[in-house]
């Protein structure tokens, strides 16, 4: 009986909170004081974590929010806990107030209209973000439409040991040239882990002539014929890779660690600090350092989203304003710290935040923005999906 | 009284309290298996579920692993630790195997694992103590050794796991035999210690660990986090599929997973079919060679091979204990240096204050999930003794369900039971779902030697004017404390361990040293892996100690009270 009267009583509880109104910031305000924000992101990368608990600090002291950093090994676990409580008729009160997501992730919970939103543009720091020249209002193509906020900027960058690759590569095919003569010292994470898909996506960009089909759903194109350079090209290259091919670290961060044991030279990477903070915290030789390709890499933003039946959307939606700050940014940007590049515009900011940014050490290893040129903008996401599926079938099961 | 009355009910409540879960979350897989996910907009009944899973091409190569890796594993630990006892049990090089691998059973199958892989990888350990120097290897060798397609690594790291676990099981059983007589007299009759051992007291031993056998079987073929760590990925076990399908954002895929847990369900069964046949087949062969009579000497020269078995699975857990400790301090550690350039506290200082919260959380959750199962199976077993509500063999092997079942095939479902039932995520439910699994260990564990504890004593304390009760506290559990305490601390290194349960029911929430583990193994840091794993081992270190330690120190009179054979 006790326990009906209590769930009794915290329904009626979660009723009476409606989810506040974005744009009366004020009111959003008031009410985050006081709740409890659970953030559900990828907890494999150390540097992220401290990044994620320093922001639970600064949210605390401005706004008395409390993040609990939920470490994923995987963002679809969360993905799947949001679709398990809609099944359920957990309509309120979730165990996910946001998650860091992108990509096939947000298509998934978007499609399945499992987000509150919109609400990223009403933001107020939604007005010092770079809207022009960041791919921040699509998401692998996909329109945002509010329903996520971007944090972090991400460009595919390779790593290379300078001890035993001295030069950048030009392309993929300079790639697959340097892996044959040197057998076994190149490797990517094994799709469909995301990293390992992206190098398939930025092989296959570089690779063909016309990048066109890519912007548009898979089903529209001919398949076979877009996707053939890829193909001959993997052929070519995996006997030359690390272990020929028959097994592939697990991970992004896992590449660095075979750099480190010195078995392989170069790994593909998705932020292009995590080299020089990699060096910081003895996980890279000092000899490690980055290239992009000369016709440009990928880039992609990282968002922040919030599930439709969190009870914290208003403590959500301050942990994202608040990742949107000046400091905030200019923090991730160290790569003593994290490394990710910034979502703002920094030139239009006023002097005192510019300055922020300014006194940053970008690392040893570190490309400046020119280095790194424009970003390619993400394939559709069905192309990720139908590449993952056949890469799996033509590698990822041979004996 | 009533406290008496109501122990007729324990058995049937504990049944309930197992069963329910996974009665429920089979149904939560079989329905999606079948085609019906409404969750996901799914609802055409049929079979093209398995018909896609058929069509998967890495099907056949991950059907065999997950057998061969499974039968093989299990084998070959219950032979290591047949022998062993055969030709060292009762020696003082025995008691010294004793203390050094009942204490590695407490390290968690993740940080073992991860301890092995930095051995024997072409870059680890082993290699740079020996390069260059002696190989000539100025860079790692591109071997395939970890991850190997054959799963031989994946089987050395479950071995290295399971031979303490069946080693320690036995060690409890043993107590309830009467190994020391028996092996007198087949020696009296000129067997070979060896042959005299396995004629004689193999038999007794063998029944009372049969399920832990089962278990490890069933654990062998099914596990994930080991298999994810050591075996191939070109295709991956089945399970590290079905876990891989679960989590895939296409949520059409999640039907896929059910099928293939159903399949792994199928391929659980048809191994442990497998292994009868395969002990009767041994049976009568055993029996057709022991009525021939002969003695045997010959197999004692078993005990250099056992031995160096055990010695080596010691060392290389001992090894790669040290391993992870040393990665905590290291600086920056490349191949060929067998040292870290420079030792660090950075790593500690990052990471320590971190490990506050979730070592409080393990402890609270194991603490109440072992505390419960362990009075749960008191009461199961007192109820039986006294009343004969003796649990059929349909009920026994209920009671091991939660263990004869991949985790992987039940759990989503549970989730959405305990959601359904308006149990928010949070401590409670945690525990609850961890006492799923962890009863039947500590059921497992103790069943055995509280049944074969001598019932004369319960008449003669009876006839003396002693109630039941009195019985049970001052004559039966004082006389089973050590077995007591060894369920207590597998109890809690179980929950110690658990990371589907705890990941699924505590919505992420309810952090523990296994949940920051696994998430931080992911990324592959091997100064924060070694710090967790350090952790983990020590939170399932100390009951274990402690099981050996208090019984010593209770009964350091009573010799025949230590059960320490």
């Amino acid at each position: 009986m006790k326990f009906i009267a209590f769930a009794a009583a915290t329904l009626t509880a979660t009723t009476a909170f409606a989810q506040t109104d974005p744009a009366d910031w004020d009111a959003v305000v008031a009410a985050a004081d006081g709740q409890t924000v659970y953030w559900n992101a990828w907890g494999g990368s150390t540097t992220t974590n401290d990044f994620i608990a320093w922001v639970g600090e600064r949210v605390a002291e401005d706004y008395g929010v409390t993040l609990e950093h939920v470490k994923l090994s995987d963002t679809a676990d969360a993905v799947s806990r949001v679709l398990a409580e809609r099944s359920a008729g957990q309509d309120s009160d979730g165990a996910i107030d946001m998650i860091w997501i992108n990509g096939a992730n947000f298509a998934a919970m978007k499609d399945a209209e499992l987000l509150f939103g919109p609400f990223a543009e009403q933001l107020p720091n939604w007005s010092i973000v770079d809207v022009e020249g960041k791919s921040v209002q699509t998401d692998f193509t996909v329109p945002t439409e509010g329903l996520e906020s971007p944090w972090a900027m991400a460009q595919v960058v390779f790593i290379h040991d300078t001890a035993d690759l001295p030069e950048p590569l030009a392309d993929m095919e300079a790639i697959a040239e340097w892996a044959a003569a040197n057998p076994g010292r190149f490797t990517f994470p094994q799709p469909p882990d995301f990293l390992g898909s992206t190098f398939l996506k930025q092989a296959l960009l570089d690779l063909t002539d016309d990048a066109t089909p890519l912007y548009a759903p898979v089903e529209e194109a001919d398949y076979e014929a877009v996707t053939a350079p890829l193909w001959s090209f993997l052929e070519e290259l995996t006997p030359n890779l690390w272990r020929q091919g028959r097994a592939y670290p697990q991970t992004g961060p896992r590449q660095l660690q075979l750099i480190a044991d010195n078995e392989v030279d170069l790994a593909i990477s998705f932020s292009p600090g995590e080299a020089s903070t990699a060096i910081a915290n003895f996980e890279l030789p000092d000899t490690a350092r980055t290239f992009v390709l000369e016709n440009g890499t990928i880039g992609n933003a990282s968002f922040v989203a919030i599930p439709y039946n969190s009870s914290s959307t208003e403590g959500a939606m301050i942990v994202a304003n608040f990742l949107l700050s000046a400091e905030a940014q200019a923090r991730a940007l160290d790569p003593e710290v994290l490394g990710y590049g910034t979502v703002l515009d920094v030139a239009a900011l006023p002097e005192a935040e510019r300055a922020l940014f300014d006194n940053i050490d970008l690392g040893i290893a570190t490309l400046t923005p020119e280095e790194l040129g424009t970003a390619l903008a993400e394939p559709h996401p069905s192309w990720m999906t139908r590449i993952e599926a056949d890469w799996i079938e033509r590698y990822g099961v041979a004996e | 009284m009533s406290a008496r009355r109501g122990l007729r009910f324990v058995p049937a409540l504990t049944l309930l309290a197992l069963v329910g879960p996974v009665a429920a979350g089979l149904i939560g897989t079989l329905l999606p298996a079948f085609g019906y996910l409404p969750a996901a907009g799914l609802t055409d009944w049929g079979l093209a579920a398995f018909a896609e899973l058929g069509a998967w091409p890495g099907l056949p190569a991950s059907v065999r692993l997950s057998l061969t890796t499974g039968l093989i594993a299990t084998a070959l630990s219950l032979a290591i630790v047949t022998l062993a006892l055969a030709g060292w049990q009762g020696t003082p090089a025995f008691r010294w195997i004793e203390r050094s691998l009942s204490p590695l059973l407490s390290v968690p199958h993740a940080a073992a694992a991860f301890g092995i892989a930095f051995l024997i990888a072409p870059s680890g350990w082993v290699v740079r103590l020996f390069s260059p120097w002696a190989t000539g290897w100025e860079r790692p060798p591109d071997l395939l050794i970890l991850q190997d397609p054959a799963g031989i690594s994946l089987i050395v790291g479950l071995v290295a796991k399971e031979v303490p676990f069946l080693l320690l099981m036995s060690l409890a059983a043993l107590g309830q035999t009467e190994a020391s007589r028996s092996l007198l007299a087949a020696r009296t009759l000129g067997y070979g210690r060896v042959a005299g051992w396995l004629v004689t007291v193999f038999p007794q031993v063998y029944r009372q660990i049969r399920l832990p056998v089962f278990v490890v079987l069933v654990f062998s073929m099914s596990v994930v986090d080991v298999a994810i760590i050591l075996g191939p990925n070109t295709p991956n076990t089945l399970s590290v599929q079905i876990v891989r399908w679960m989590g895939d954002p296409d949520l059409a895929l999640r039907l896929r997973a059910a099928a293939a847990a159903m399949l792994q369900l199928a391929l659980v069964f048809g191994g442990l079919l497998a292994w009868r046949i395969g002990e009767w087949a041994f049976a009568r062969i055993a029996r057709r060679i022991l009525v021939r009579g002969r003695r045997g000497c010959m197999l004692d020269r078993t005990r250099g091979l056992s031995a160096g078995a055990i010695l080596l699975i010691a060392v290389a857990l001992f090894a790669g204990i040290a391993g992870l400790a040393l990665w905590s301090f290291a600086g920056f550690w490349s191949y060929p240096n067998a040292l870290p350039d420079m030792l660090i506290l950075r790593s500690w200082m990052r990471h320590g204050p971190e490990l506050l919260g979730p070592l409080g959380s393990t402890a609270l959750i194991a603490g109440l999930a072992a505390g419960i199962a362990l009075v749960l199976t008191i009461g199961c077993l007192e109820a039986e003794h006294r009343h004969g509500v003796r649990m059929r063999r349909a009920g026994a092997f209920l009671l091991y369900l939660p263990l004869l079942i991949p985790q992987t095939a039940f759990l989503p479902g549970l989730q959405t039971l305990m959601l359904s039932a308006g149990l928010q995520s949070g401590l409670w439910p945690v525990v609850l779902a961890h006492v799923v699994f962890v009863l039947p260990y500590v059921f497992l564990s103790l069943a055995d030697p509280f049944r074969a504890w001598d019932t004369r004593l319960d008449i003669a304390a009876r006839s003396m004017g002693t109630s039941a009760d009195g019985v049970l506290w001052r004559v039966r559990l004082p006389m089973l404390l050590a077995p007591l305490l060894t369920a207590l601390a597998v109890g809690l290194a179980v929950s110690v361990g658990q990371y589907l349960p705890t990941l699924l029911v505590g919505g992420g929430r309810v952090q523990t040293l296994t949940t920051e583990a696994v998430a931080l193994a992911s990324g592959g840091d091997r100064r924060a892996i070694g710090i967790y794993g350090l952790a983990q081992t020590l939170a399932a270190l100390l009951p274990f100690a402690a099981a050996v330690l208090v019984p010593r120190l209770v009964w350091r009179n009573r010799r025949g009270m230590r059960h320490d054979g």
